[in-house]
């Protein structure tokens, strides 16, 4: 197997407040293939956002990485000088944000602000660039592309935005596209639409993708791995059939249960009681246990790592074979 | 396009002819200005003929056209100070008046703006401190005093630039123009700066305050994610957004730096309008106060409509807008 794409060891990213060191995300470990897309559910908070924008380089102060390492393609990014993570950034990985309404200058015409991201990372002229931007808009499904690519943001739509913002999130072929929320500020007939169109461009191009969101939907239309997130920790990761069908995290079991469907039973969702610890009050051991009905002793003290269980991975004590004796 | 400024040319005309009807009245309320003419034993027929010769004898209403007819060919009668046509007076002192605001607001913009620009992006750095202490100075100070801090530094104590006047001037057509001497240039310096620095320190917070805002932005954080350089992201991305609420600003001052230069020029005796303005106040020069007030609400809607003109071509949205509209 060659290496992935992305590789991502216990990373750590803290912040720095008046209330003391906040640690945002503490020990996150994943990889993405090639070609594979990797979803990131969890709560507001549980640290997905930020860890997209840690892969990226664009955890501003008072945050920083504060430990572990990032590889892409084998390159270790985490502790790049600025100027060299620059061109990083757009070259190797492309990133879409939530919000395709404020994501373009306003000031400036699509064609150019697509034209100015690919002069910066290729040796192309102004006209081969302008064409690979028509050609790049014809790409991401925008008819009439040679027309549109002098238009204004505030002439195309919000699908149609996000589609700019894709195309620019493309210009230099990165090998991996960091989407962070790309759909929730959409309607839902267009959010199908990026979705597909995200999935299809993964495929065609073989770009590695971590889709951070917390629509399950989404991930189980999309995904071919899930990490699951709580309170700056990956609870649960594996191939999205295995997590959906079959979560092992008590955490996970309860998001899935949380999940309505249009054919099932009429049954009440399953909640979780309780909400996610603030930053500044992560409990001892197991962050879950507060909320979770199965916790046990071990776990108010002993902090879970993540376990291989088949194709699955579970930070859970459950699944310790030491406790599984030991009890 | 062309309607919209079609349509702000007509509002203009509609303003202009409010500050006629102002700048009318002052001659009907501020007293008999046959009295400011004549010496204090004229005899009543003496009295007469010079009410008759000034038509202050015909009906409001013809008096009030005749003044508008006259003031929109630039023609505002005769001064009761000098005897001279008053627009010969402003012809005279206006290049005076409008190459200080001019050179006060290029100077105001150029340091504005860069210090500005400086303060947001390294806004803790040791020079960006000083120049929101220095900008505080610039706005609780009073314009005349400054004024004087740099006469007696630069002028008396120092020696190296001239306290009074313009300096030497070069006359082009009837435009006398200061631009063209060292002396002109050396007296030139100071009043600019002293005018200008209210202005200066004014787009200096105005332009930090934008471009810190601009720079939280979704689409700054999106040109960083694409891997744009630096320079291009705060000159190319930031710096223009910040520019339109900036526009705004200078194009407003513009007009009260020609109302604030009456104390620059009164302070370093420069012989811009500012200066006759005050001597007319004093002497109750009606015809000169008049004409100063409708020259100066001529700039004010000029500069009112380039601005809005200005607007559509730094911000594509507006256009859209405005054609939409039209």
């Amino acid at each position: 197997m060659t290496a992935p794409v992305l590789s991502v060891r216990n990373l750590q990213v803290e912040f720095a407040t008046r209330r003391g060191l906040l640690r945002a995300i503490d020990g996150v470990s994943f990889d993405i293939a090639k070609g594979e897309v990797l979803g990131v559910v969890g709560e507001s908070g549980a640290g997905k956002s930020v860890t997209g924008l840690a892969v990226i380089g664009l955890i501003d102060p008072p945050g920083r990485i504060s430990g572990g390492e990032i590889h892409i393609s084998g390159l270790r990014i985490d502790n790049l000088p600025p100027e060299e993570m620059r061109k990083v950034r757009g070259k190797r990985i492309g990133m879409i944000f939530q919000d395709p309404l404020t994501s373009l200058n306003p000031l400036y015409r699509v064609g150019d602000q697509i034209i100015e991201t690919i002069r910066t990372h290729t040796n192309l002229t102004e006209q081969q660039a302008r064409k690979r931007a028509i050609d790049l808009l014809a790409e991401v499904g925008i008819s009439a592309p040679e027309k549109r690519i002098d238009g204004y943001p505030h002439e195309f739509s919000g699908g149609m935005r996000q589609r700019v913002v894709i195309a620019l999130a493309l210009c230099a072929e990165p090998e991996l596209i960091i989407a962070d929320e790309p759909t929730t500020a959409l309607d839902v007939s267009v959010q199908a639409q990026i979705i597909s169109l995200i999935k299809r461009l993964g495929r065609d191009h073989g770009t590695a993708v971590m889709l951070v969101t917390h629509d399950m939907g989404v991930i189980a239309e999309t995904c071919d791995r899930v990490a699951v997130m709580y309170a700056g920790r990956v609870a649960e990761i594996g191939p999205v059939q295995e997590v959906i069908k079959n979560p092992l995290h008590p955490y996970a079991k309860g998001l899935m249960g949380a999940i309505p469907t249009l054919a099932g039973e009429e049954k009440r969702l399953v909640q979780i009681p309780g909400s996610m610890p603030r930053l500044s009050a992560i409990p001892q051991g197991c962050s879950f246990n507060p909320r979770c009905s199965v916790a046990f002793d071990r776990c108010r003290i002993d902090r879970p790592e993540p376990l291989r269980q088949g194709t699955q991975a579970v930070a859970c004590h459950l699944y310790d074979h030491a406790t599984e004796t030991a009890a | 396009m062309l309607a919209f400024t079609l349509r702000r040319a007509i509002q203009a005309i509609g303003v202009m002819i409010a500050v006629g009807i102002i700048s009318f009245a002052m001659f009907r309320f501020a007293g008999d200005p046959v009295n400011q003419l004549v010496a204090i034993d004229a005899s009543a027929a003496e009295r007469a003929s010079i009410r008759q010769s000034l038509g202050l004898d015909d009906p409001f209403i013809v008096q009030f056209g005749r003044y508008l007819f006259d003031a929109a060919q630039f023609k505002f009668g005769v001064s009761y100070q000098f005897r001279q046509p008053v627009s010969d007076l402003l012809k005279e002192r206006m290049p005076a008046t409008l190459e200080l605001a001019i050179c006060a607001t290029i100077l105001s913009l150029f340091f504005g703006i860069l210090m500005g620009v400086f303060s947001a992006l390294r806004r803790d750095s040791v020079m960006a401190k000083l120049f929101q202490m220095v900008s505080l100075i610039g706005i609780s100070l009073p314009t005349f005093l400054i004024g004087i801090l740099l006469i007696y530094l630069f002028s008396v104590t120092l020696g190296w630039l001239p306290s009074f006047g313009r300096g030497d001037t070069v006359r082009l057509g009837w435009w006398t123009s200061g631009l063209f001497t060292v002396s002109g240039w050396k007296a030139l310096i100071m009043p600019s700066i002293t005018l200008g620095l209210f202005q200066m320190t004014l787009i200096m917070r105005l332009v930090r305050a934008e471009m810190l805002e601009v720079l939280r932005t979704d689409y700054i954080r999106f040109a960083r994610a694409r891997g744009l350089t630096t320079r291009a992201i705060h000159f190319g991305h930031a710096l223009r957004n910040t520019l339109i609420p900036v526009i705004t600003v200078v194009g407003l001052q513009f007009g009260s730096v020609i109302a604030f230069s009456i104390i620059t020029e009164q302070v370093f005796q420069w012989p811009g309008m500012g200066l006759l303005f005050v001597q007319a106040v004093q002497n109750v020069d009606i015809p000169i106060m008049a004409a100063y007030l409708i020259m100066v609400s001529l700039i004010f809607v000029t500069i009112n409509l380039v601005v809005d003109i200005l607007y559509t071509v730094v911000d594509p949205r507006l256009r859209a807008t405005i054609s939409r509209a039209a």
